[in-house]
């Protein structure tokens, strides 16, 4: 019945925040954290205000937070995107194979280059897409059916490049990571556009609503005319668009591909920031800002403590720890 | 009196039950057939399958896989996660290398408690601030790499061996491989405990329903503490036969082997939302992965085809596809 | 039958939430041997007392004499091992475990330190035998149909040497049949001196099963009195705390005495068939009429419902709307059709909890409000106020989570979703479940204004007020098909429980449940 009320519990073992420090950390805690961060850089990082410090901090995390973004939305609707740094490991794989090829047409830069970042980005998009249609046609758990191409894509990826490295040196398609239109590097552009994008759509758009509501409680979305299977569908193929995406990116700066390590452990940083951020892992709720200052807190901190002198090591427990702080300080909005 | 009998004579719910059966069974046993036909295939095509050689090489090193696997089966039969056991079981064997020069049993015992130690602070963390475990877990998989790497500087550390610590990876007892001894007592003791022990079927009722459990004063909190720090030891032990089948505490192994052994679980029939599970199947769904990269060896060794080692991550990936979509079948058609 | 020395004795109990008082002053005592019923509206304080007794909740002032001793209990299994055991709404067991091992969960006997599972079995299974139930106690607990699995509850609470069993809701998930087992089962525990707290909202079950009925209002317990001397209309009046005149002048429920004008011909269902659910389902709405349809639970209602609206497939059957053939394929088709459907269960199929009311409202009509994809904020803004208006919804504002609404407004929120598609059909699943009496008369009487506009309602109801008030025709479904169609003038309470339990309109009044259960089992 719907009186909330009638759960019983056990007697109240679980340790729960002060009640004054709850609504100011959920509504505002990721971006006070990193206002901290910032401040604390200003006040003790040598050099911290110049724009290379920017620049290299932003283009380090533009590759989680396009990744990211995409999983905001699964992860809105209640699922979970495994499969991402397999998906960058296959649209990495693909690219270099299409603009290094002598087929004719693609021996011209200008083609080979084009169809170089759209055919790539589209196969991870239907790869993408293949893992909609497990969750949605076939009702497997997202985890599970993710897992899937966590497995299978970064061997597919290994098998079209017969785990060789692929070295190139192509300044034309190089520029998705190198170039600096303005001076500021494309790929914090890109970052920035698709990040804006999403948290338009998430806002203003009826794609947004569903999205939510899907999440929120799916039995009542469907029964309430909301596509659910197209939502959901959607929501792991742009994951899969951004993974292809950011694929691309990691090659260009690394003027080579590596099967073996391009997008290796990217589920886990996305799953991160996007934890970090605010949105919580059971569905209903979602902030694509929250997912960007998230990754860029644990960006920030990462830095702060290699400047610093913290290795690098040390610094993955500070980050352990400020995720589940954060998801802490969040799930107390719930009780 | 006039008391009605109560029972489920309808023919729906008679129906249902035969099909729970059928298909728990093929559930439970598909897996089993499964595996059984893939040896019996190597058998019959390769020469050398059934050799000794190969059988203890198979065993030694899918003894690791095995035991983060079952302790994967346990927490997730209480429909939990975790996603830490590979860094743990890096950072044991980095623990274990250090630990080996004084000797075999320091060397297995202290990296054990480190993992037990990591899978308690899970365990507390999800239970007393009521985290979901995937995050817990995933944050403990930094925590416990951050810790491996400072432990091993950075480096792979060499075991010492002066002492017999490196028999506990590269040994025999009676011409079976110490790692299969491990892995296979592993399952014994976890099997009996699962099916026969109150912990065991607390194990379930925690996973089947919570909210009920607790109502029904089971001890959830400690249940699920109790899992996550079997798991840490597990893989703790696994880090133990890492570093002392290989000669090294490697601080960068075990990168995804967390999602291998939830692969492993889930080919092995156990419900990712817990309550239904079952441990020797998970052997079996070790097994049948691990026989892959087997046989894939020496089907190259024929000559009659050439793949690489990389095709090894398609076919798994493809059969946890078709085992999920077999089970999906089952388990829909029971819901009618 | 009153002892001298109660069993329970509950004195001035008083507890405070965080801004609101929950008990203020609250007593209940309860004889040995004795069922006593609770009852109250929805937040008159019921849950919280039970809690309280159970250990569930602590509190603030007041004292607890059980059994001669004055007692604190910390938590439900601290209770239990007192003797106090609760039997919740929803079957609280493990489902994929078998039904022994549900009984003895926690305290399984043991052999050598393993868990002695011959034992267990024989001891469930003589445990069940004491109320005549006889099943396999090595299935899994989901074999078993709802009424089975509240029986074992039943007969784990019994197993821990209950003195005091405390039943909330037990009954809201079962129907008439199982209702009488566990009845059964209740007059058996009482034989055996064990007390029983029986909370329901079917003032009838409390009539059949209580010796004494104590009635809360606003966190008080306003009277205590023994079952036989108070009449049903009085309980009511009690519950509401109005006047007797008031309750006897409007009726039972809010709809009117009217019959509405029914027009053309809107929906006509045909012979549906799904699976073993539906065998054969038939009905036709037309435009501005209310039409009942009932049932037992499980005789296919809301299945019925749902395969109208598209959300199940139809293995064989018609659904014809304005007499052309229609295949609905999803809910969106039928939402395109002039379709609405407001379910049965608001927490798992109606709101989305975490959305705002205006969301909420607005789902099914965002399509229309969207130009390029975009919603219009004016638009959806200006419906959201219209309704929030009309149907008198009481919340903060459009921006106020849904969660955060009591039961009541949150179906008018969902009643608001279809009604600002202008439907031409509404199908209303239990459309008063759950909710306290004065939203519950609101509701009615606007579902009867709408019809008087010209709507098609399809209304669902386990309540037989409900439909004999309310419904301008009632189509009785059993066993997934249709078995009777009444019209206004057919319509008593005993024709419609008669052809739910035997499929015909003129047979036994009052359902012996024991005859239904026989002819059940026999058909079966």
């Amino acid at each position: 019945m719907a009186n909330a009320d009638t759960t019983v519990r056990g007697p109240a073992r679980r340790w729960v925040l002060p009640e004054r420090f709850r609504g100011v950390g959920q509504t505002y805690g990721a971006l006070i954290a990193l206002l901290l961060l910032v401040l604390f850089n200003l006040l003790f990082t040598k050099n911290f205000l110049t724009e290379q410090t920017l620049y290299v901090n932003l283009t380090q995390v533009a590759t989680v937070v396009i990744v990211a973004t995409g999983m905001t939305l699964v992860i809105a609707t209640g699922g979970i995107d495994l499969s991402v740094g397999s998906l960058m490991a296959i649209a990495g794989a693909l690219a270099p194979i299409i603009f290094l090829s002598h087929i004719p047409p693609l021996e011209n830069p200008l083609v080979g280059n084009t169809l170089a970042f759209i055919i790539p980005v589209l196969v991870a998009g239907v790869f993408g897409l293949f893992n909609g249609t497990l969750v949605t046609r076939f009702q497997i758990q997202p985890i599970i059916a993710t897992l899937v191409l966590f497995i299978a894509g970064r061997g597919i990826a290994q098998v079209v490049t017969n785990g060789n490295l692929q070295p190139f040196t192509n300044p034309g398609f190089q520029y998705i990571g190198l170039g600096r239109p303005l001076g500021v590097p494309l790929q914090v552009v890109l970052m920035l556009v698709i990040v804006a994008l999403f948290a338009w759509i998430m806002r203003v758009t009826i794609f947004g609503r569903y999205v939510l509501a899907v999440g929120g409680n799916e039995s009542a979305a469907r029964l309430a005319g909301v596509p659910v299977n197209f939502v959901k569908l959607a929501v792991y193929g742009i994951s899969g668009l951004l993974s292809g995406i950011a694929g691309l990116i990691v090659i260009a700066r690394n003027a080579s591909s590596d099967a073996n390590l391009v997008g290796l452990d990217m589920e886990l940083d996305a799953i991160a920031a996007v934890a970090v951020g605010g949105t919580p892992l059971t569905g209903g709720r979602a902030t694509v800002v929250g997912t960007l200052l998230g990754a860029l807190i644990i960006q920030l901190i990462r830095y702060t403590l290699l400047v610093h002198g913290v290795p690098d090591a040390a610094a993955r427990l500070v980050k352990a720890a400020i995720i589940l702080l954060a998801v802490y300080i969040q799930r107390q909005r719930r009780s | 009196m006039a008391t009605v009998p109560a029972s489920t004579s309808a023919p729906g719910v008679r129906q249902a039950t035969t099909w729970a059966r059928a298909a728990s069974l093929l559930q439970r046993q598909g897996v089993l057939i499964a595996l059984a036909l893939l040896v019996l295939f190597g058998a019959l095509r390769y020469e050398n399958f059934l050799s000794p050689y190969n059988i203890s090489t198979v065993l030694r090193y899918n003894s690791m896989f095995g035991l983060i696997a079952l302790g994967m089966a346990f927490v997730i039969m209480t429909g939990g996660i975790d996603l830490s056991v590979g860094s743990v079981a890096a950072l044991a064997s980095v623990v274990a290398a250090l630990m080996s020069p004084y000797g075999l049993l320091p060397g297995v015992l202290v990296p054990v408690l480190v993992g037990m130690l990591v899978g308690l602070t899970n365990g507390v963390i999800i239970t007393k601030l009521n985290i979901l475990p995937f995050i817990v877990t995933l944050a403990m998989l930094l925590a416990a790499r951050g810790l491996a790497l400072i432990f091993a500087n950075n480096t792979s550390v060499g075991v010492s061996y002066v002492t017999d610590f490196t028999y506990f990876g590269q040994g025999d007892l009676f011409g079976v491989p110490i790692p299969a001894i491990v892995l296979f007592a592993a399952y014994l003791i976890g099997s009996v405990v699962l099916s026969l022990t109150r912990f065991g079927r607390h194990v379930l009722a925690v996973g089947g329903n919570e909210e009920a459990s607790r109502l029904m004063g089971l001890p959830v909190d400690r249940t699920k503490i109790a899992v996550y720090t079997l798991s840490g030891a597990l893989a703790g032990l696994a880090g133990v036969i890492l570093a002392a089948q290989f000669g090294a505490g490697q601080p960068t192994e075990g990168l995804g082997w967390e999602l291998s052994a939830i692969a492993s679980v889930v080919v092995g029939g156990t419900l990712l939302t817990g309550g239904m599970g079952s441990v020797g199947a998970t052997l079996a769904g070790v097994l049948l992965l691990g026989l892959i990269f087997n046989i894939l060896n020496f089907e190259n060794g024929r000559g009659s085809i050439s793949l690489s080692a990389y095709w090894q991550s398609v076919i798994r990936g493809s059969f946890l596809l078709i085992v999920v979509l077999l089970q999906n079948r089952l388990t829909r058609r029971d819901r009618r | 039958m009153e002892q001298a020395e109660p069993l329970l004795r509950m004195e001035s109990i008083t507890k405070t939430f965080p801004g609101a008082v929950a008990l203020q002053d609250a007593s209940l005592t309860v004889a040995r041997g004795e069922v006593h019923a609770l009852v109250g509206q929805n937040g008159a304080g019921k849950s919280t007392l039970i809690k309280i007794l159970t250990g569930a909740h602590h509190r603030d002032g007041g004292t607890i004499i059980f059994d001669g001793r004055q007692v604190d209990f910390h938590s439900p299994q601290q209770a239990q091992a007192n003797g106090v055991s609760t039997i919740y709404q929803e079957v609280n067991l493990v489902p994929f475990r078998s039904v022994s091992e549900n009984i003895f969960m926690g305290r399984e006997p043991r052999r050598f330190g393993l868990i002695d599972r011959r034992r267990m079995n024989d001891d469930a299974k003589a445990l069940l035998a004491r109320f005549n139930i006889h099943v396999d106690v090595t299935q899994p607990l989901l074999t078993f149909n709802v009424a089975t699995q509240q029986m074992v509850a039943v007969a784990r609470a019994v197993s821990f040497q209950s003195k005091l069993v405390v039943m909330d809701e037990p009954t809201s998930s079962l129907d008439e049949r199982e209702v009488a087992t566990l009845f059964d089962v209740i007059r058996q525990l009482k034989s055996e001196g064990v007390s029983v707290i029986f909370v329901s909202h079917r003032l009838d079950e409390l009539y059949a099963v209580c010796d004494r009925v104590t009635i809360m209002r606003d966190g008080r317990t306003v009277e205590s009195r023994p079952m036989s001397e108070i009449t049903k209309l009085e309980l009511v009046a009690r519950m509401l705390g109005k006047e007797l005149g008031e309750v006897r002048r409007s009726g039972a429920t809010g709809f009117g005495e009217g019959v509405h004008h029914a027009e053309d011909q809107l929906l006509d269902a045909e012979g549906l068939q799904r699976d073993r659910v539906l065998q054969g389902a038939s009905l036709s709405v037309r435009a501005g009429e209310i039409v009942g349809l009932a049932g037992l639970l499980g005789s296919g209602r809301t299945e019925t419902a749902r395969a109208v609206f598209g959300a199940d497939p139809i293995q064989q059957g018609e659904v014809r709307v304005d007499g052309k053939a229609v295949r609905f394929k999803s809910p969106r088709d039928a939402i395109r059709a002039g379709l609405g459907f407001c379910t049965e269960d608001r927490k798992t199929e109606g709101i989305i909890p975490h959305m705002s009311v205006r969301e909420n409202l607005t789902l099914a009509l965002l399509p229309t409000l969207t130009r390029y994809g975009i919603v219009q904020r004016d638009k959806q803004q200006a419906i959201v106020d219209r309704f929030i208006e009309r149907l008198g919804i009481k919340t903060s504002g459009p921006d106020q989570k849904i969660r955060e609404l009591s039961g009541g407004n949150q179906q008018k929120v969902l009643l608001a979703r279809w009604l600002c598609m202008n439907p031409r059909l509404l199908i209303l699943d239990e459309p008063t479940r759950g909710i306290d009496v004065g939203a519950k008369g609101e509701i009615q009487a606007l579902i009867n204004e709408l019809a008087d506009g010209g709507l098609g309602v399809l209304m669902i109801s386990s309540e037989i007020e409900e439909l004999t008030e309310g419904s301008d025709r009632i189509v009785v479904l059993r066993e997934g098909k249709t078995v009777a169609e009444l019209s206004h003038e057919q319509v008593t309470q005993s024709a419609i429980m008669g052809a739910m339990a035997h499929g015909q309109e003129d047979a036994v009044p009052a359902a012996s449940a024991a005859v239904a259960a026989k002819e059940g089992q026999a058909g079966g």
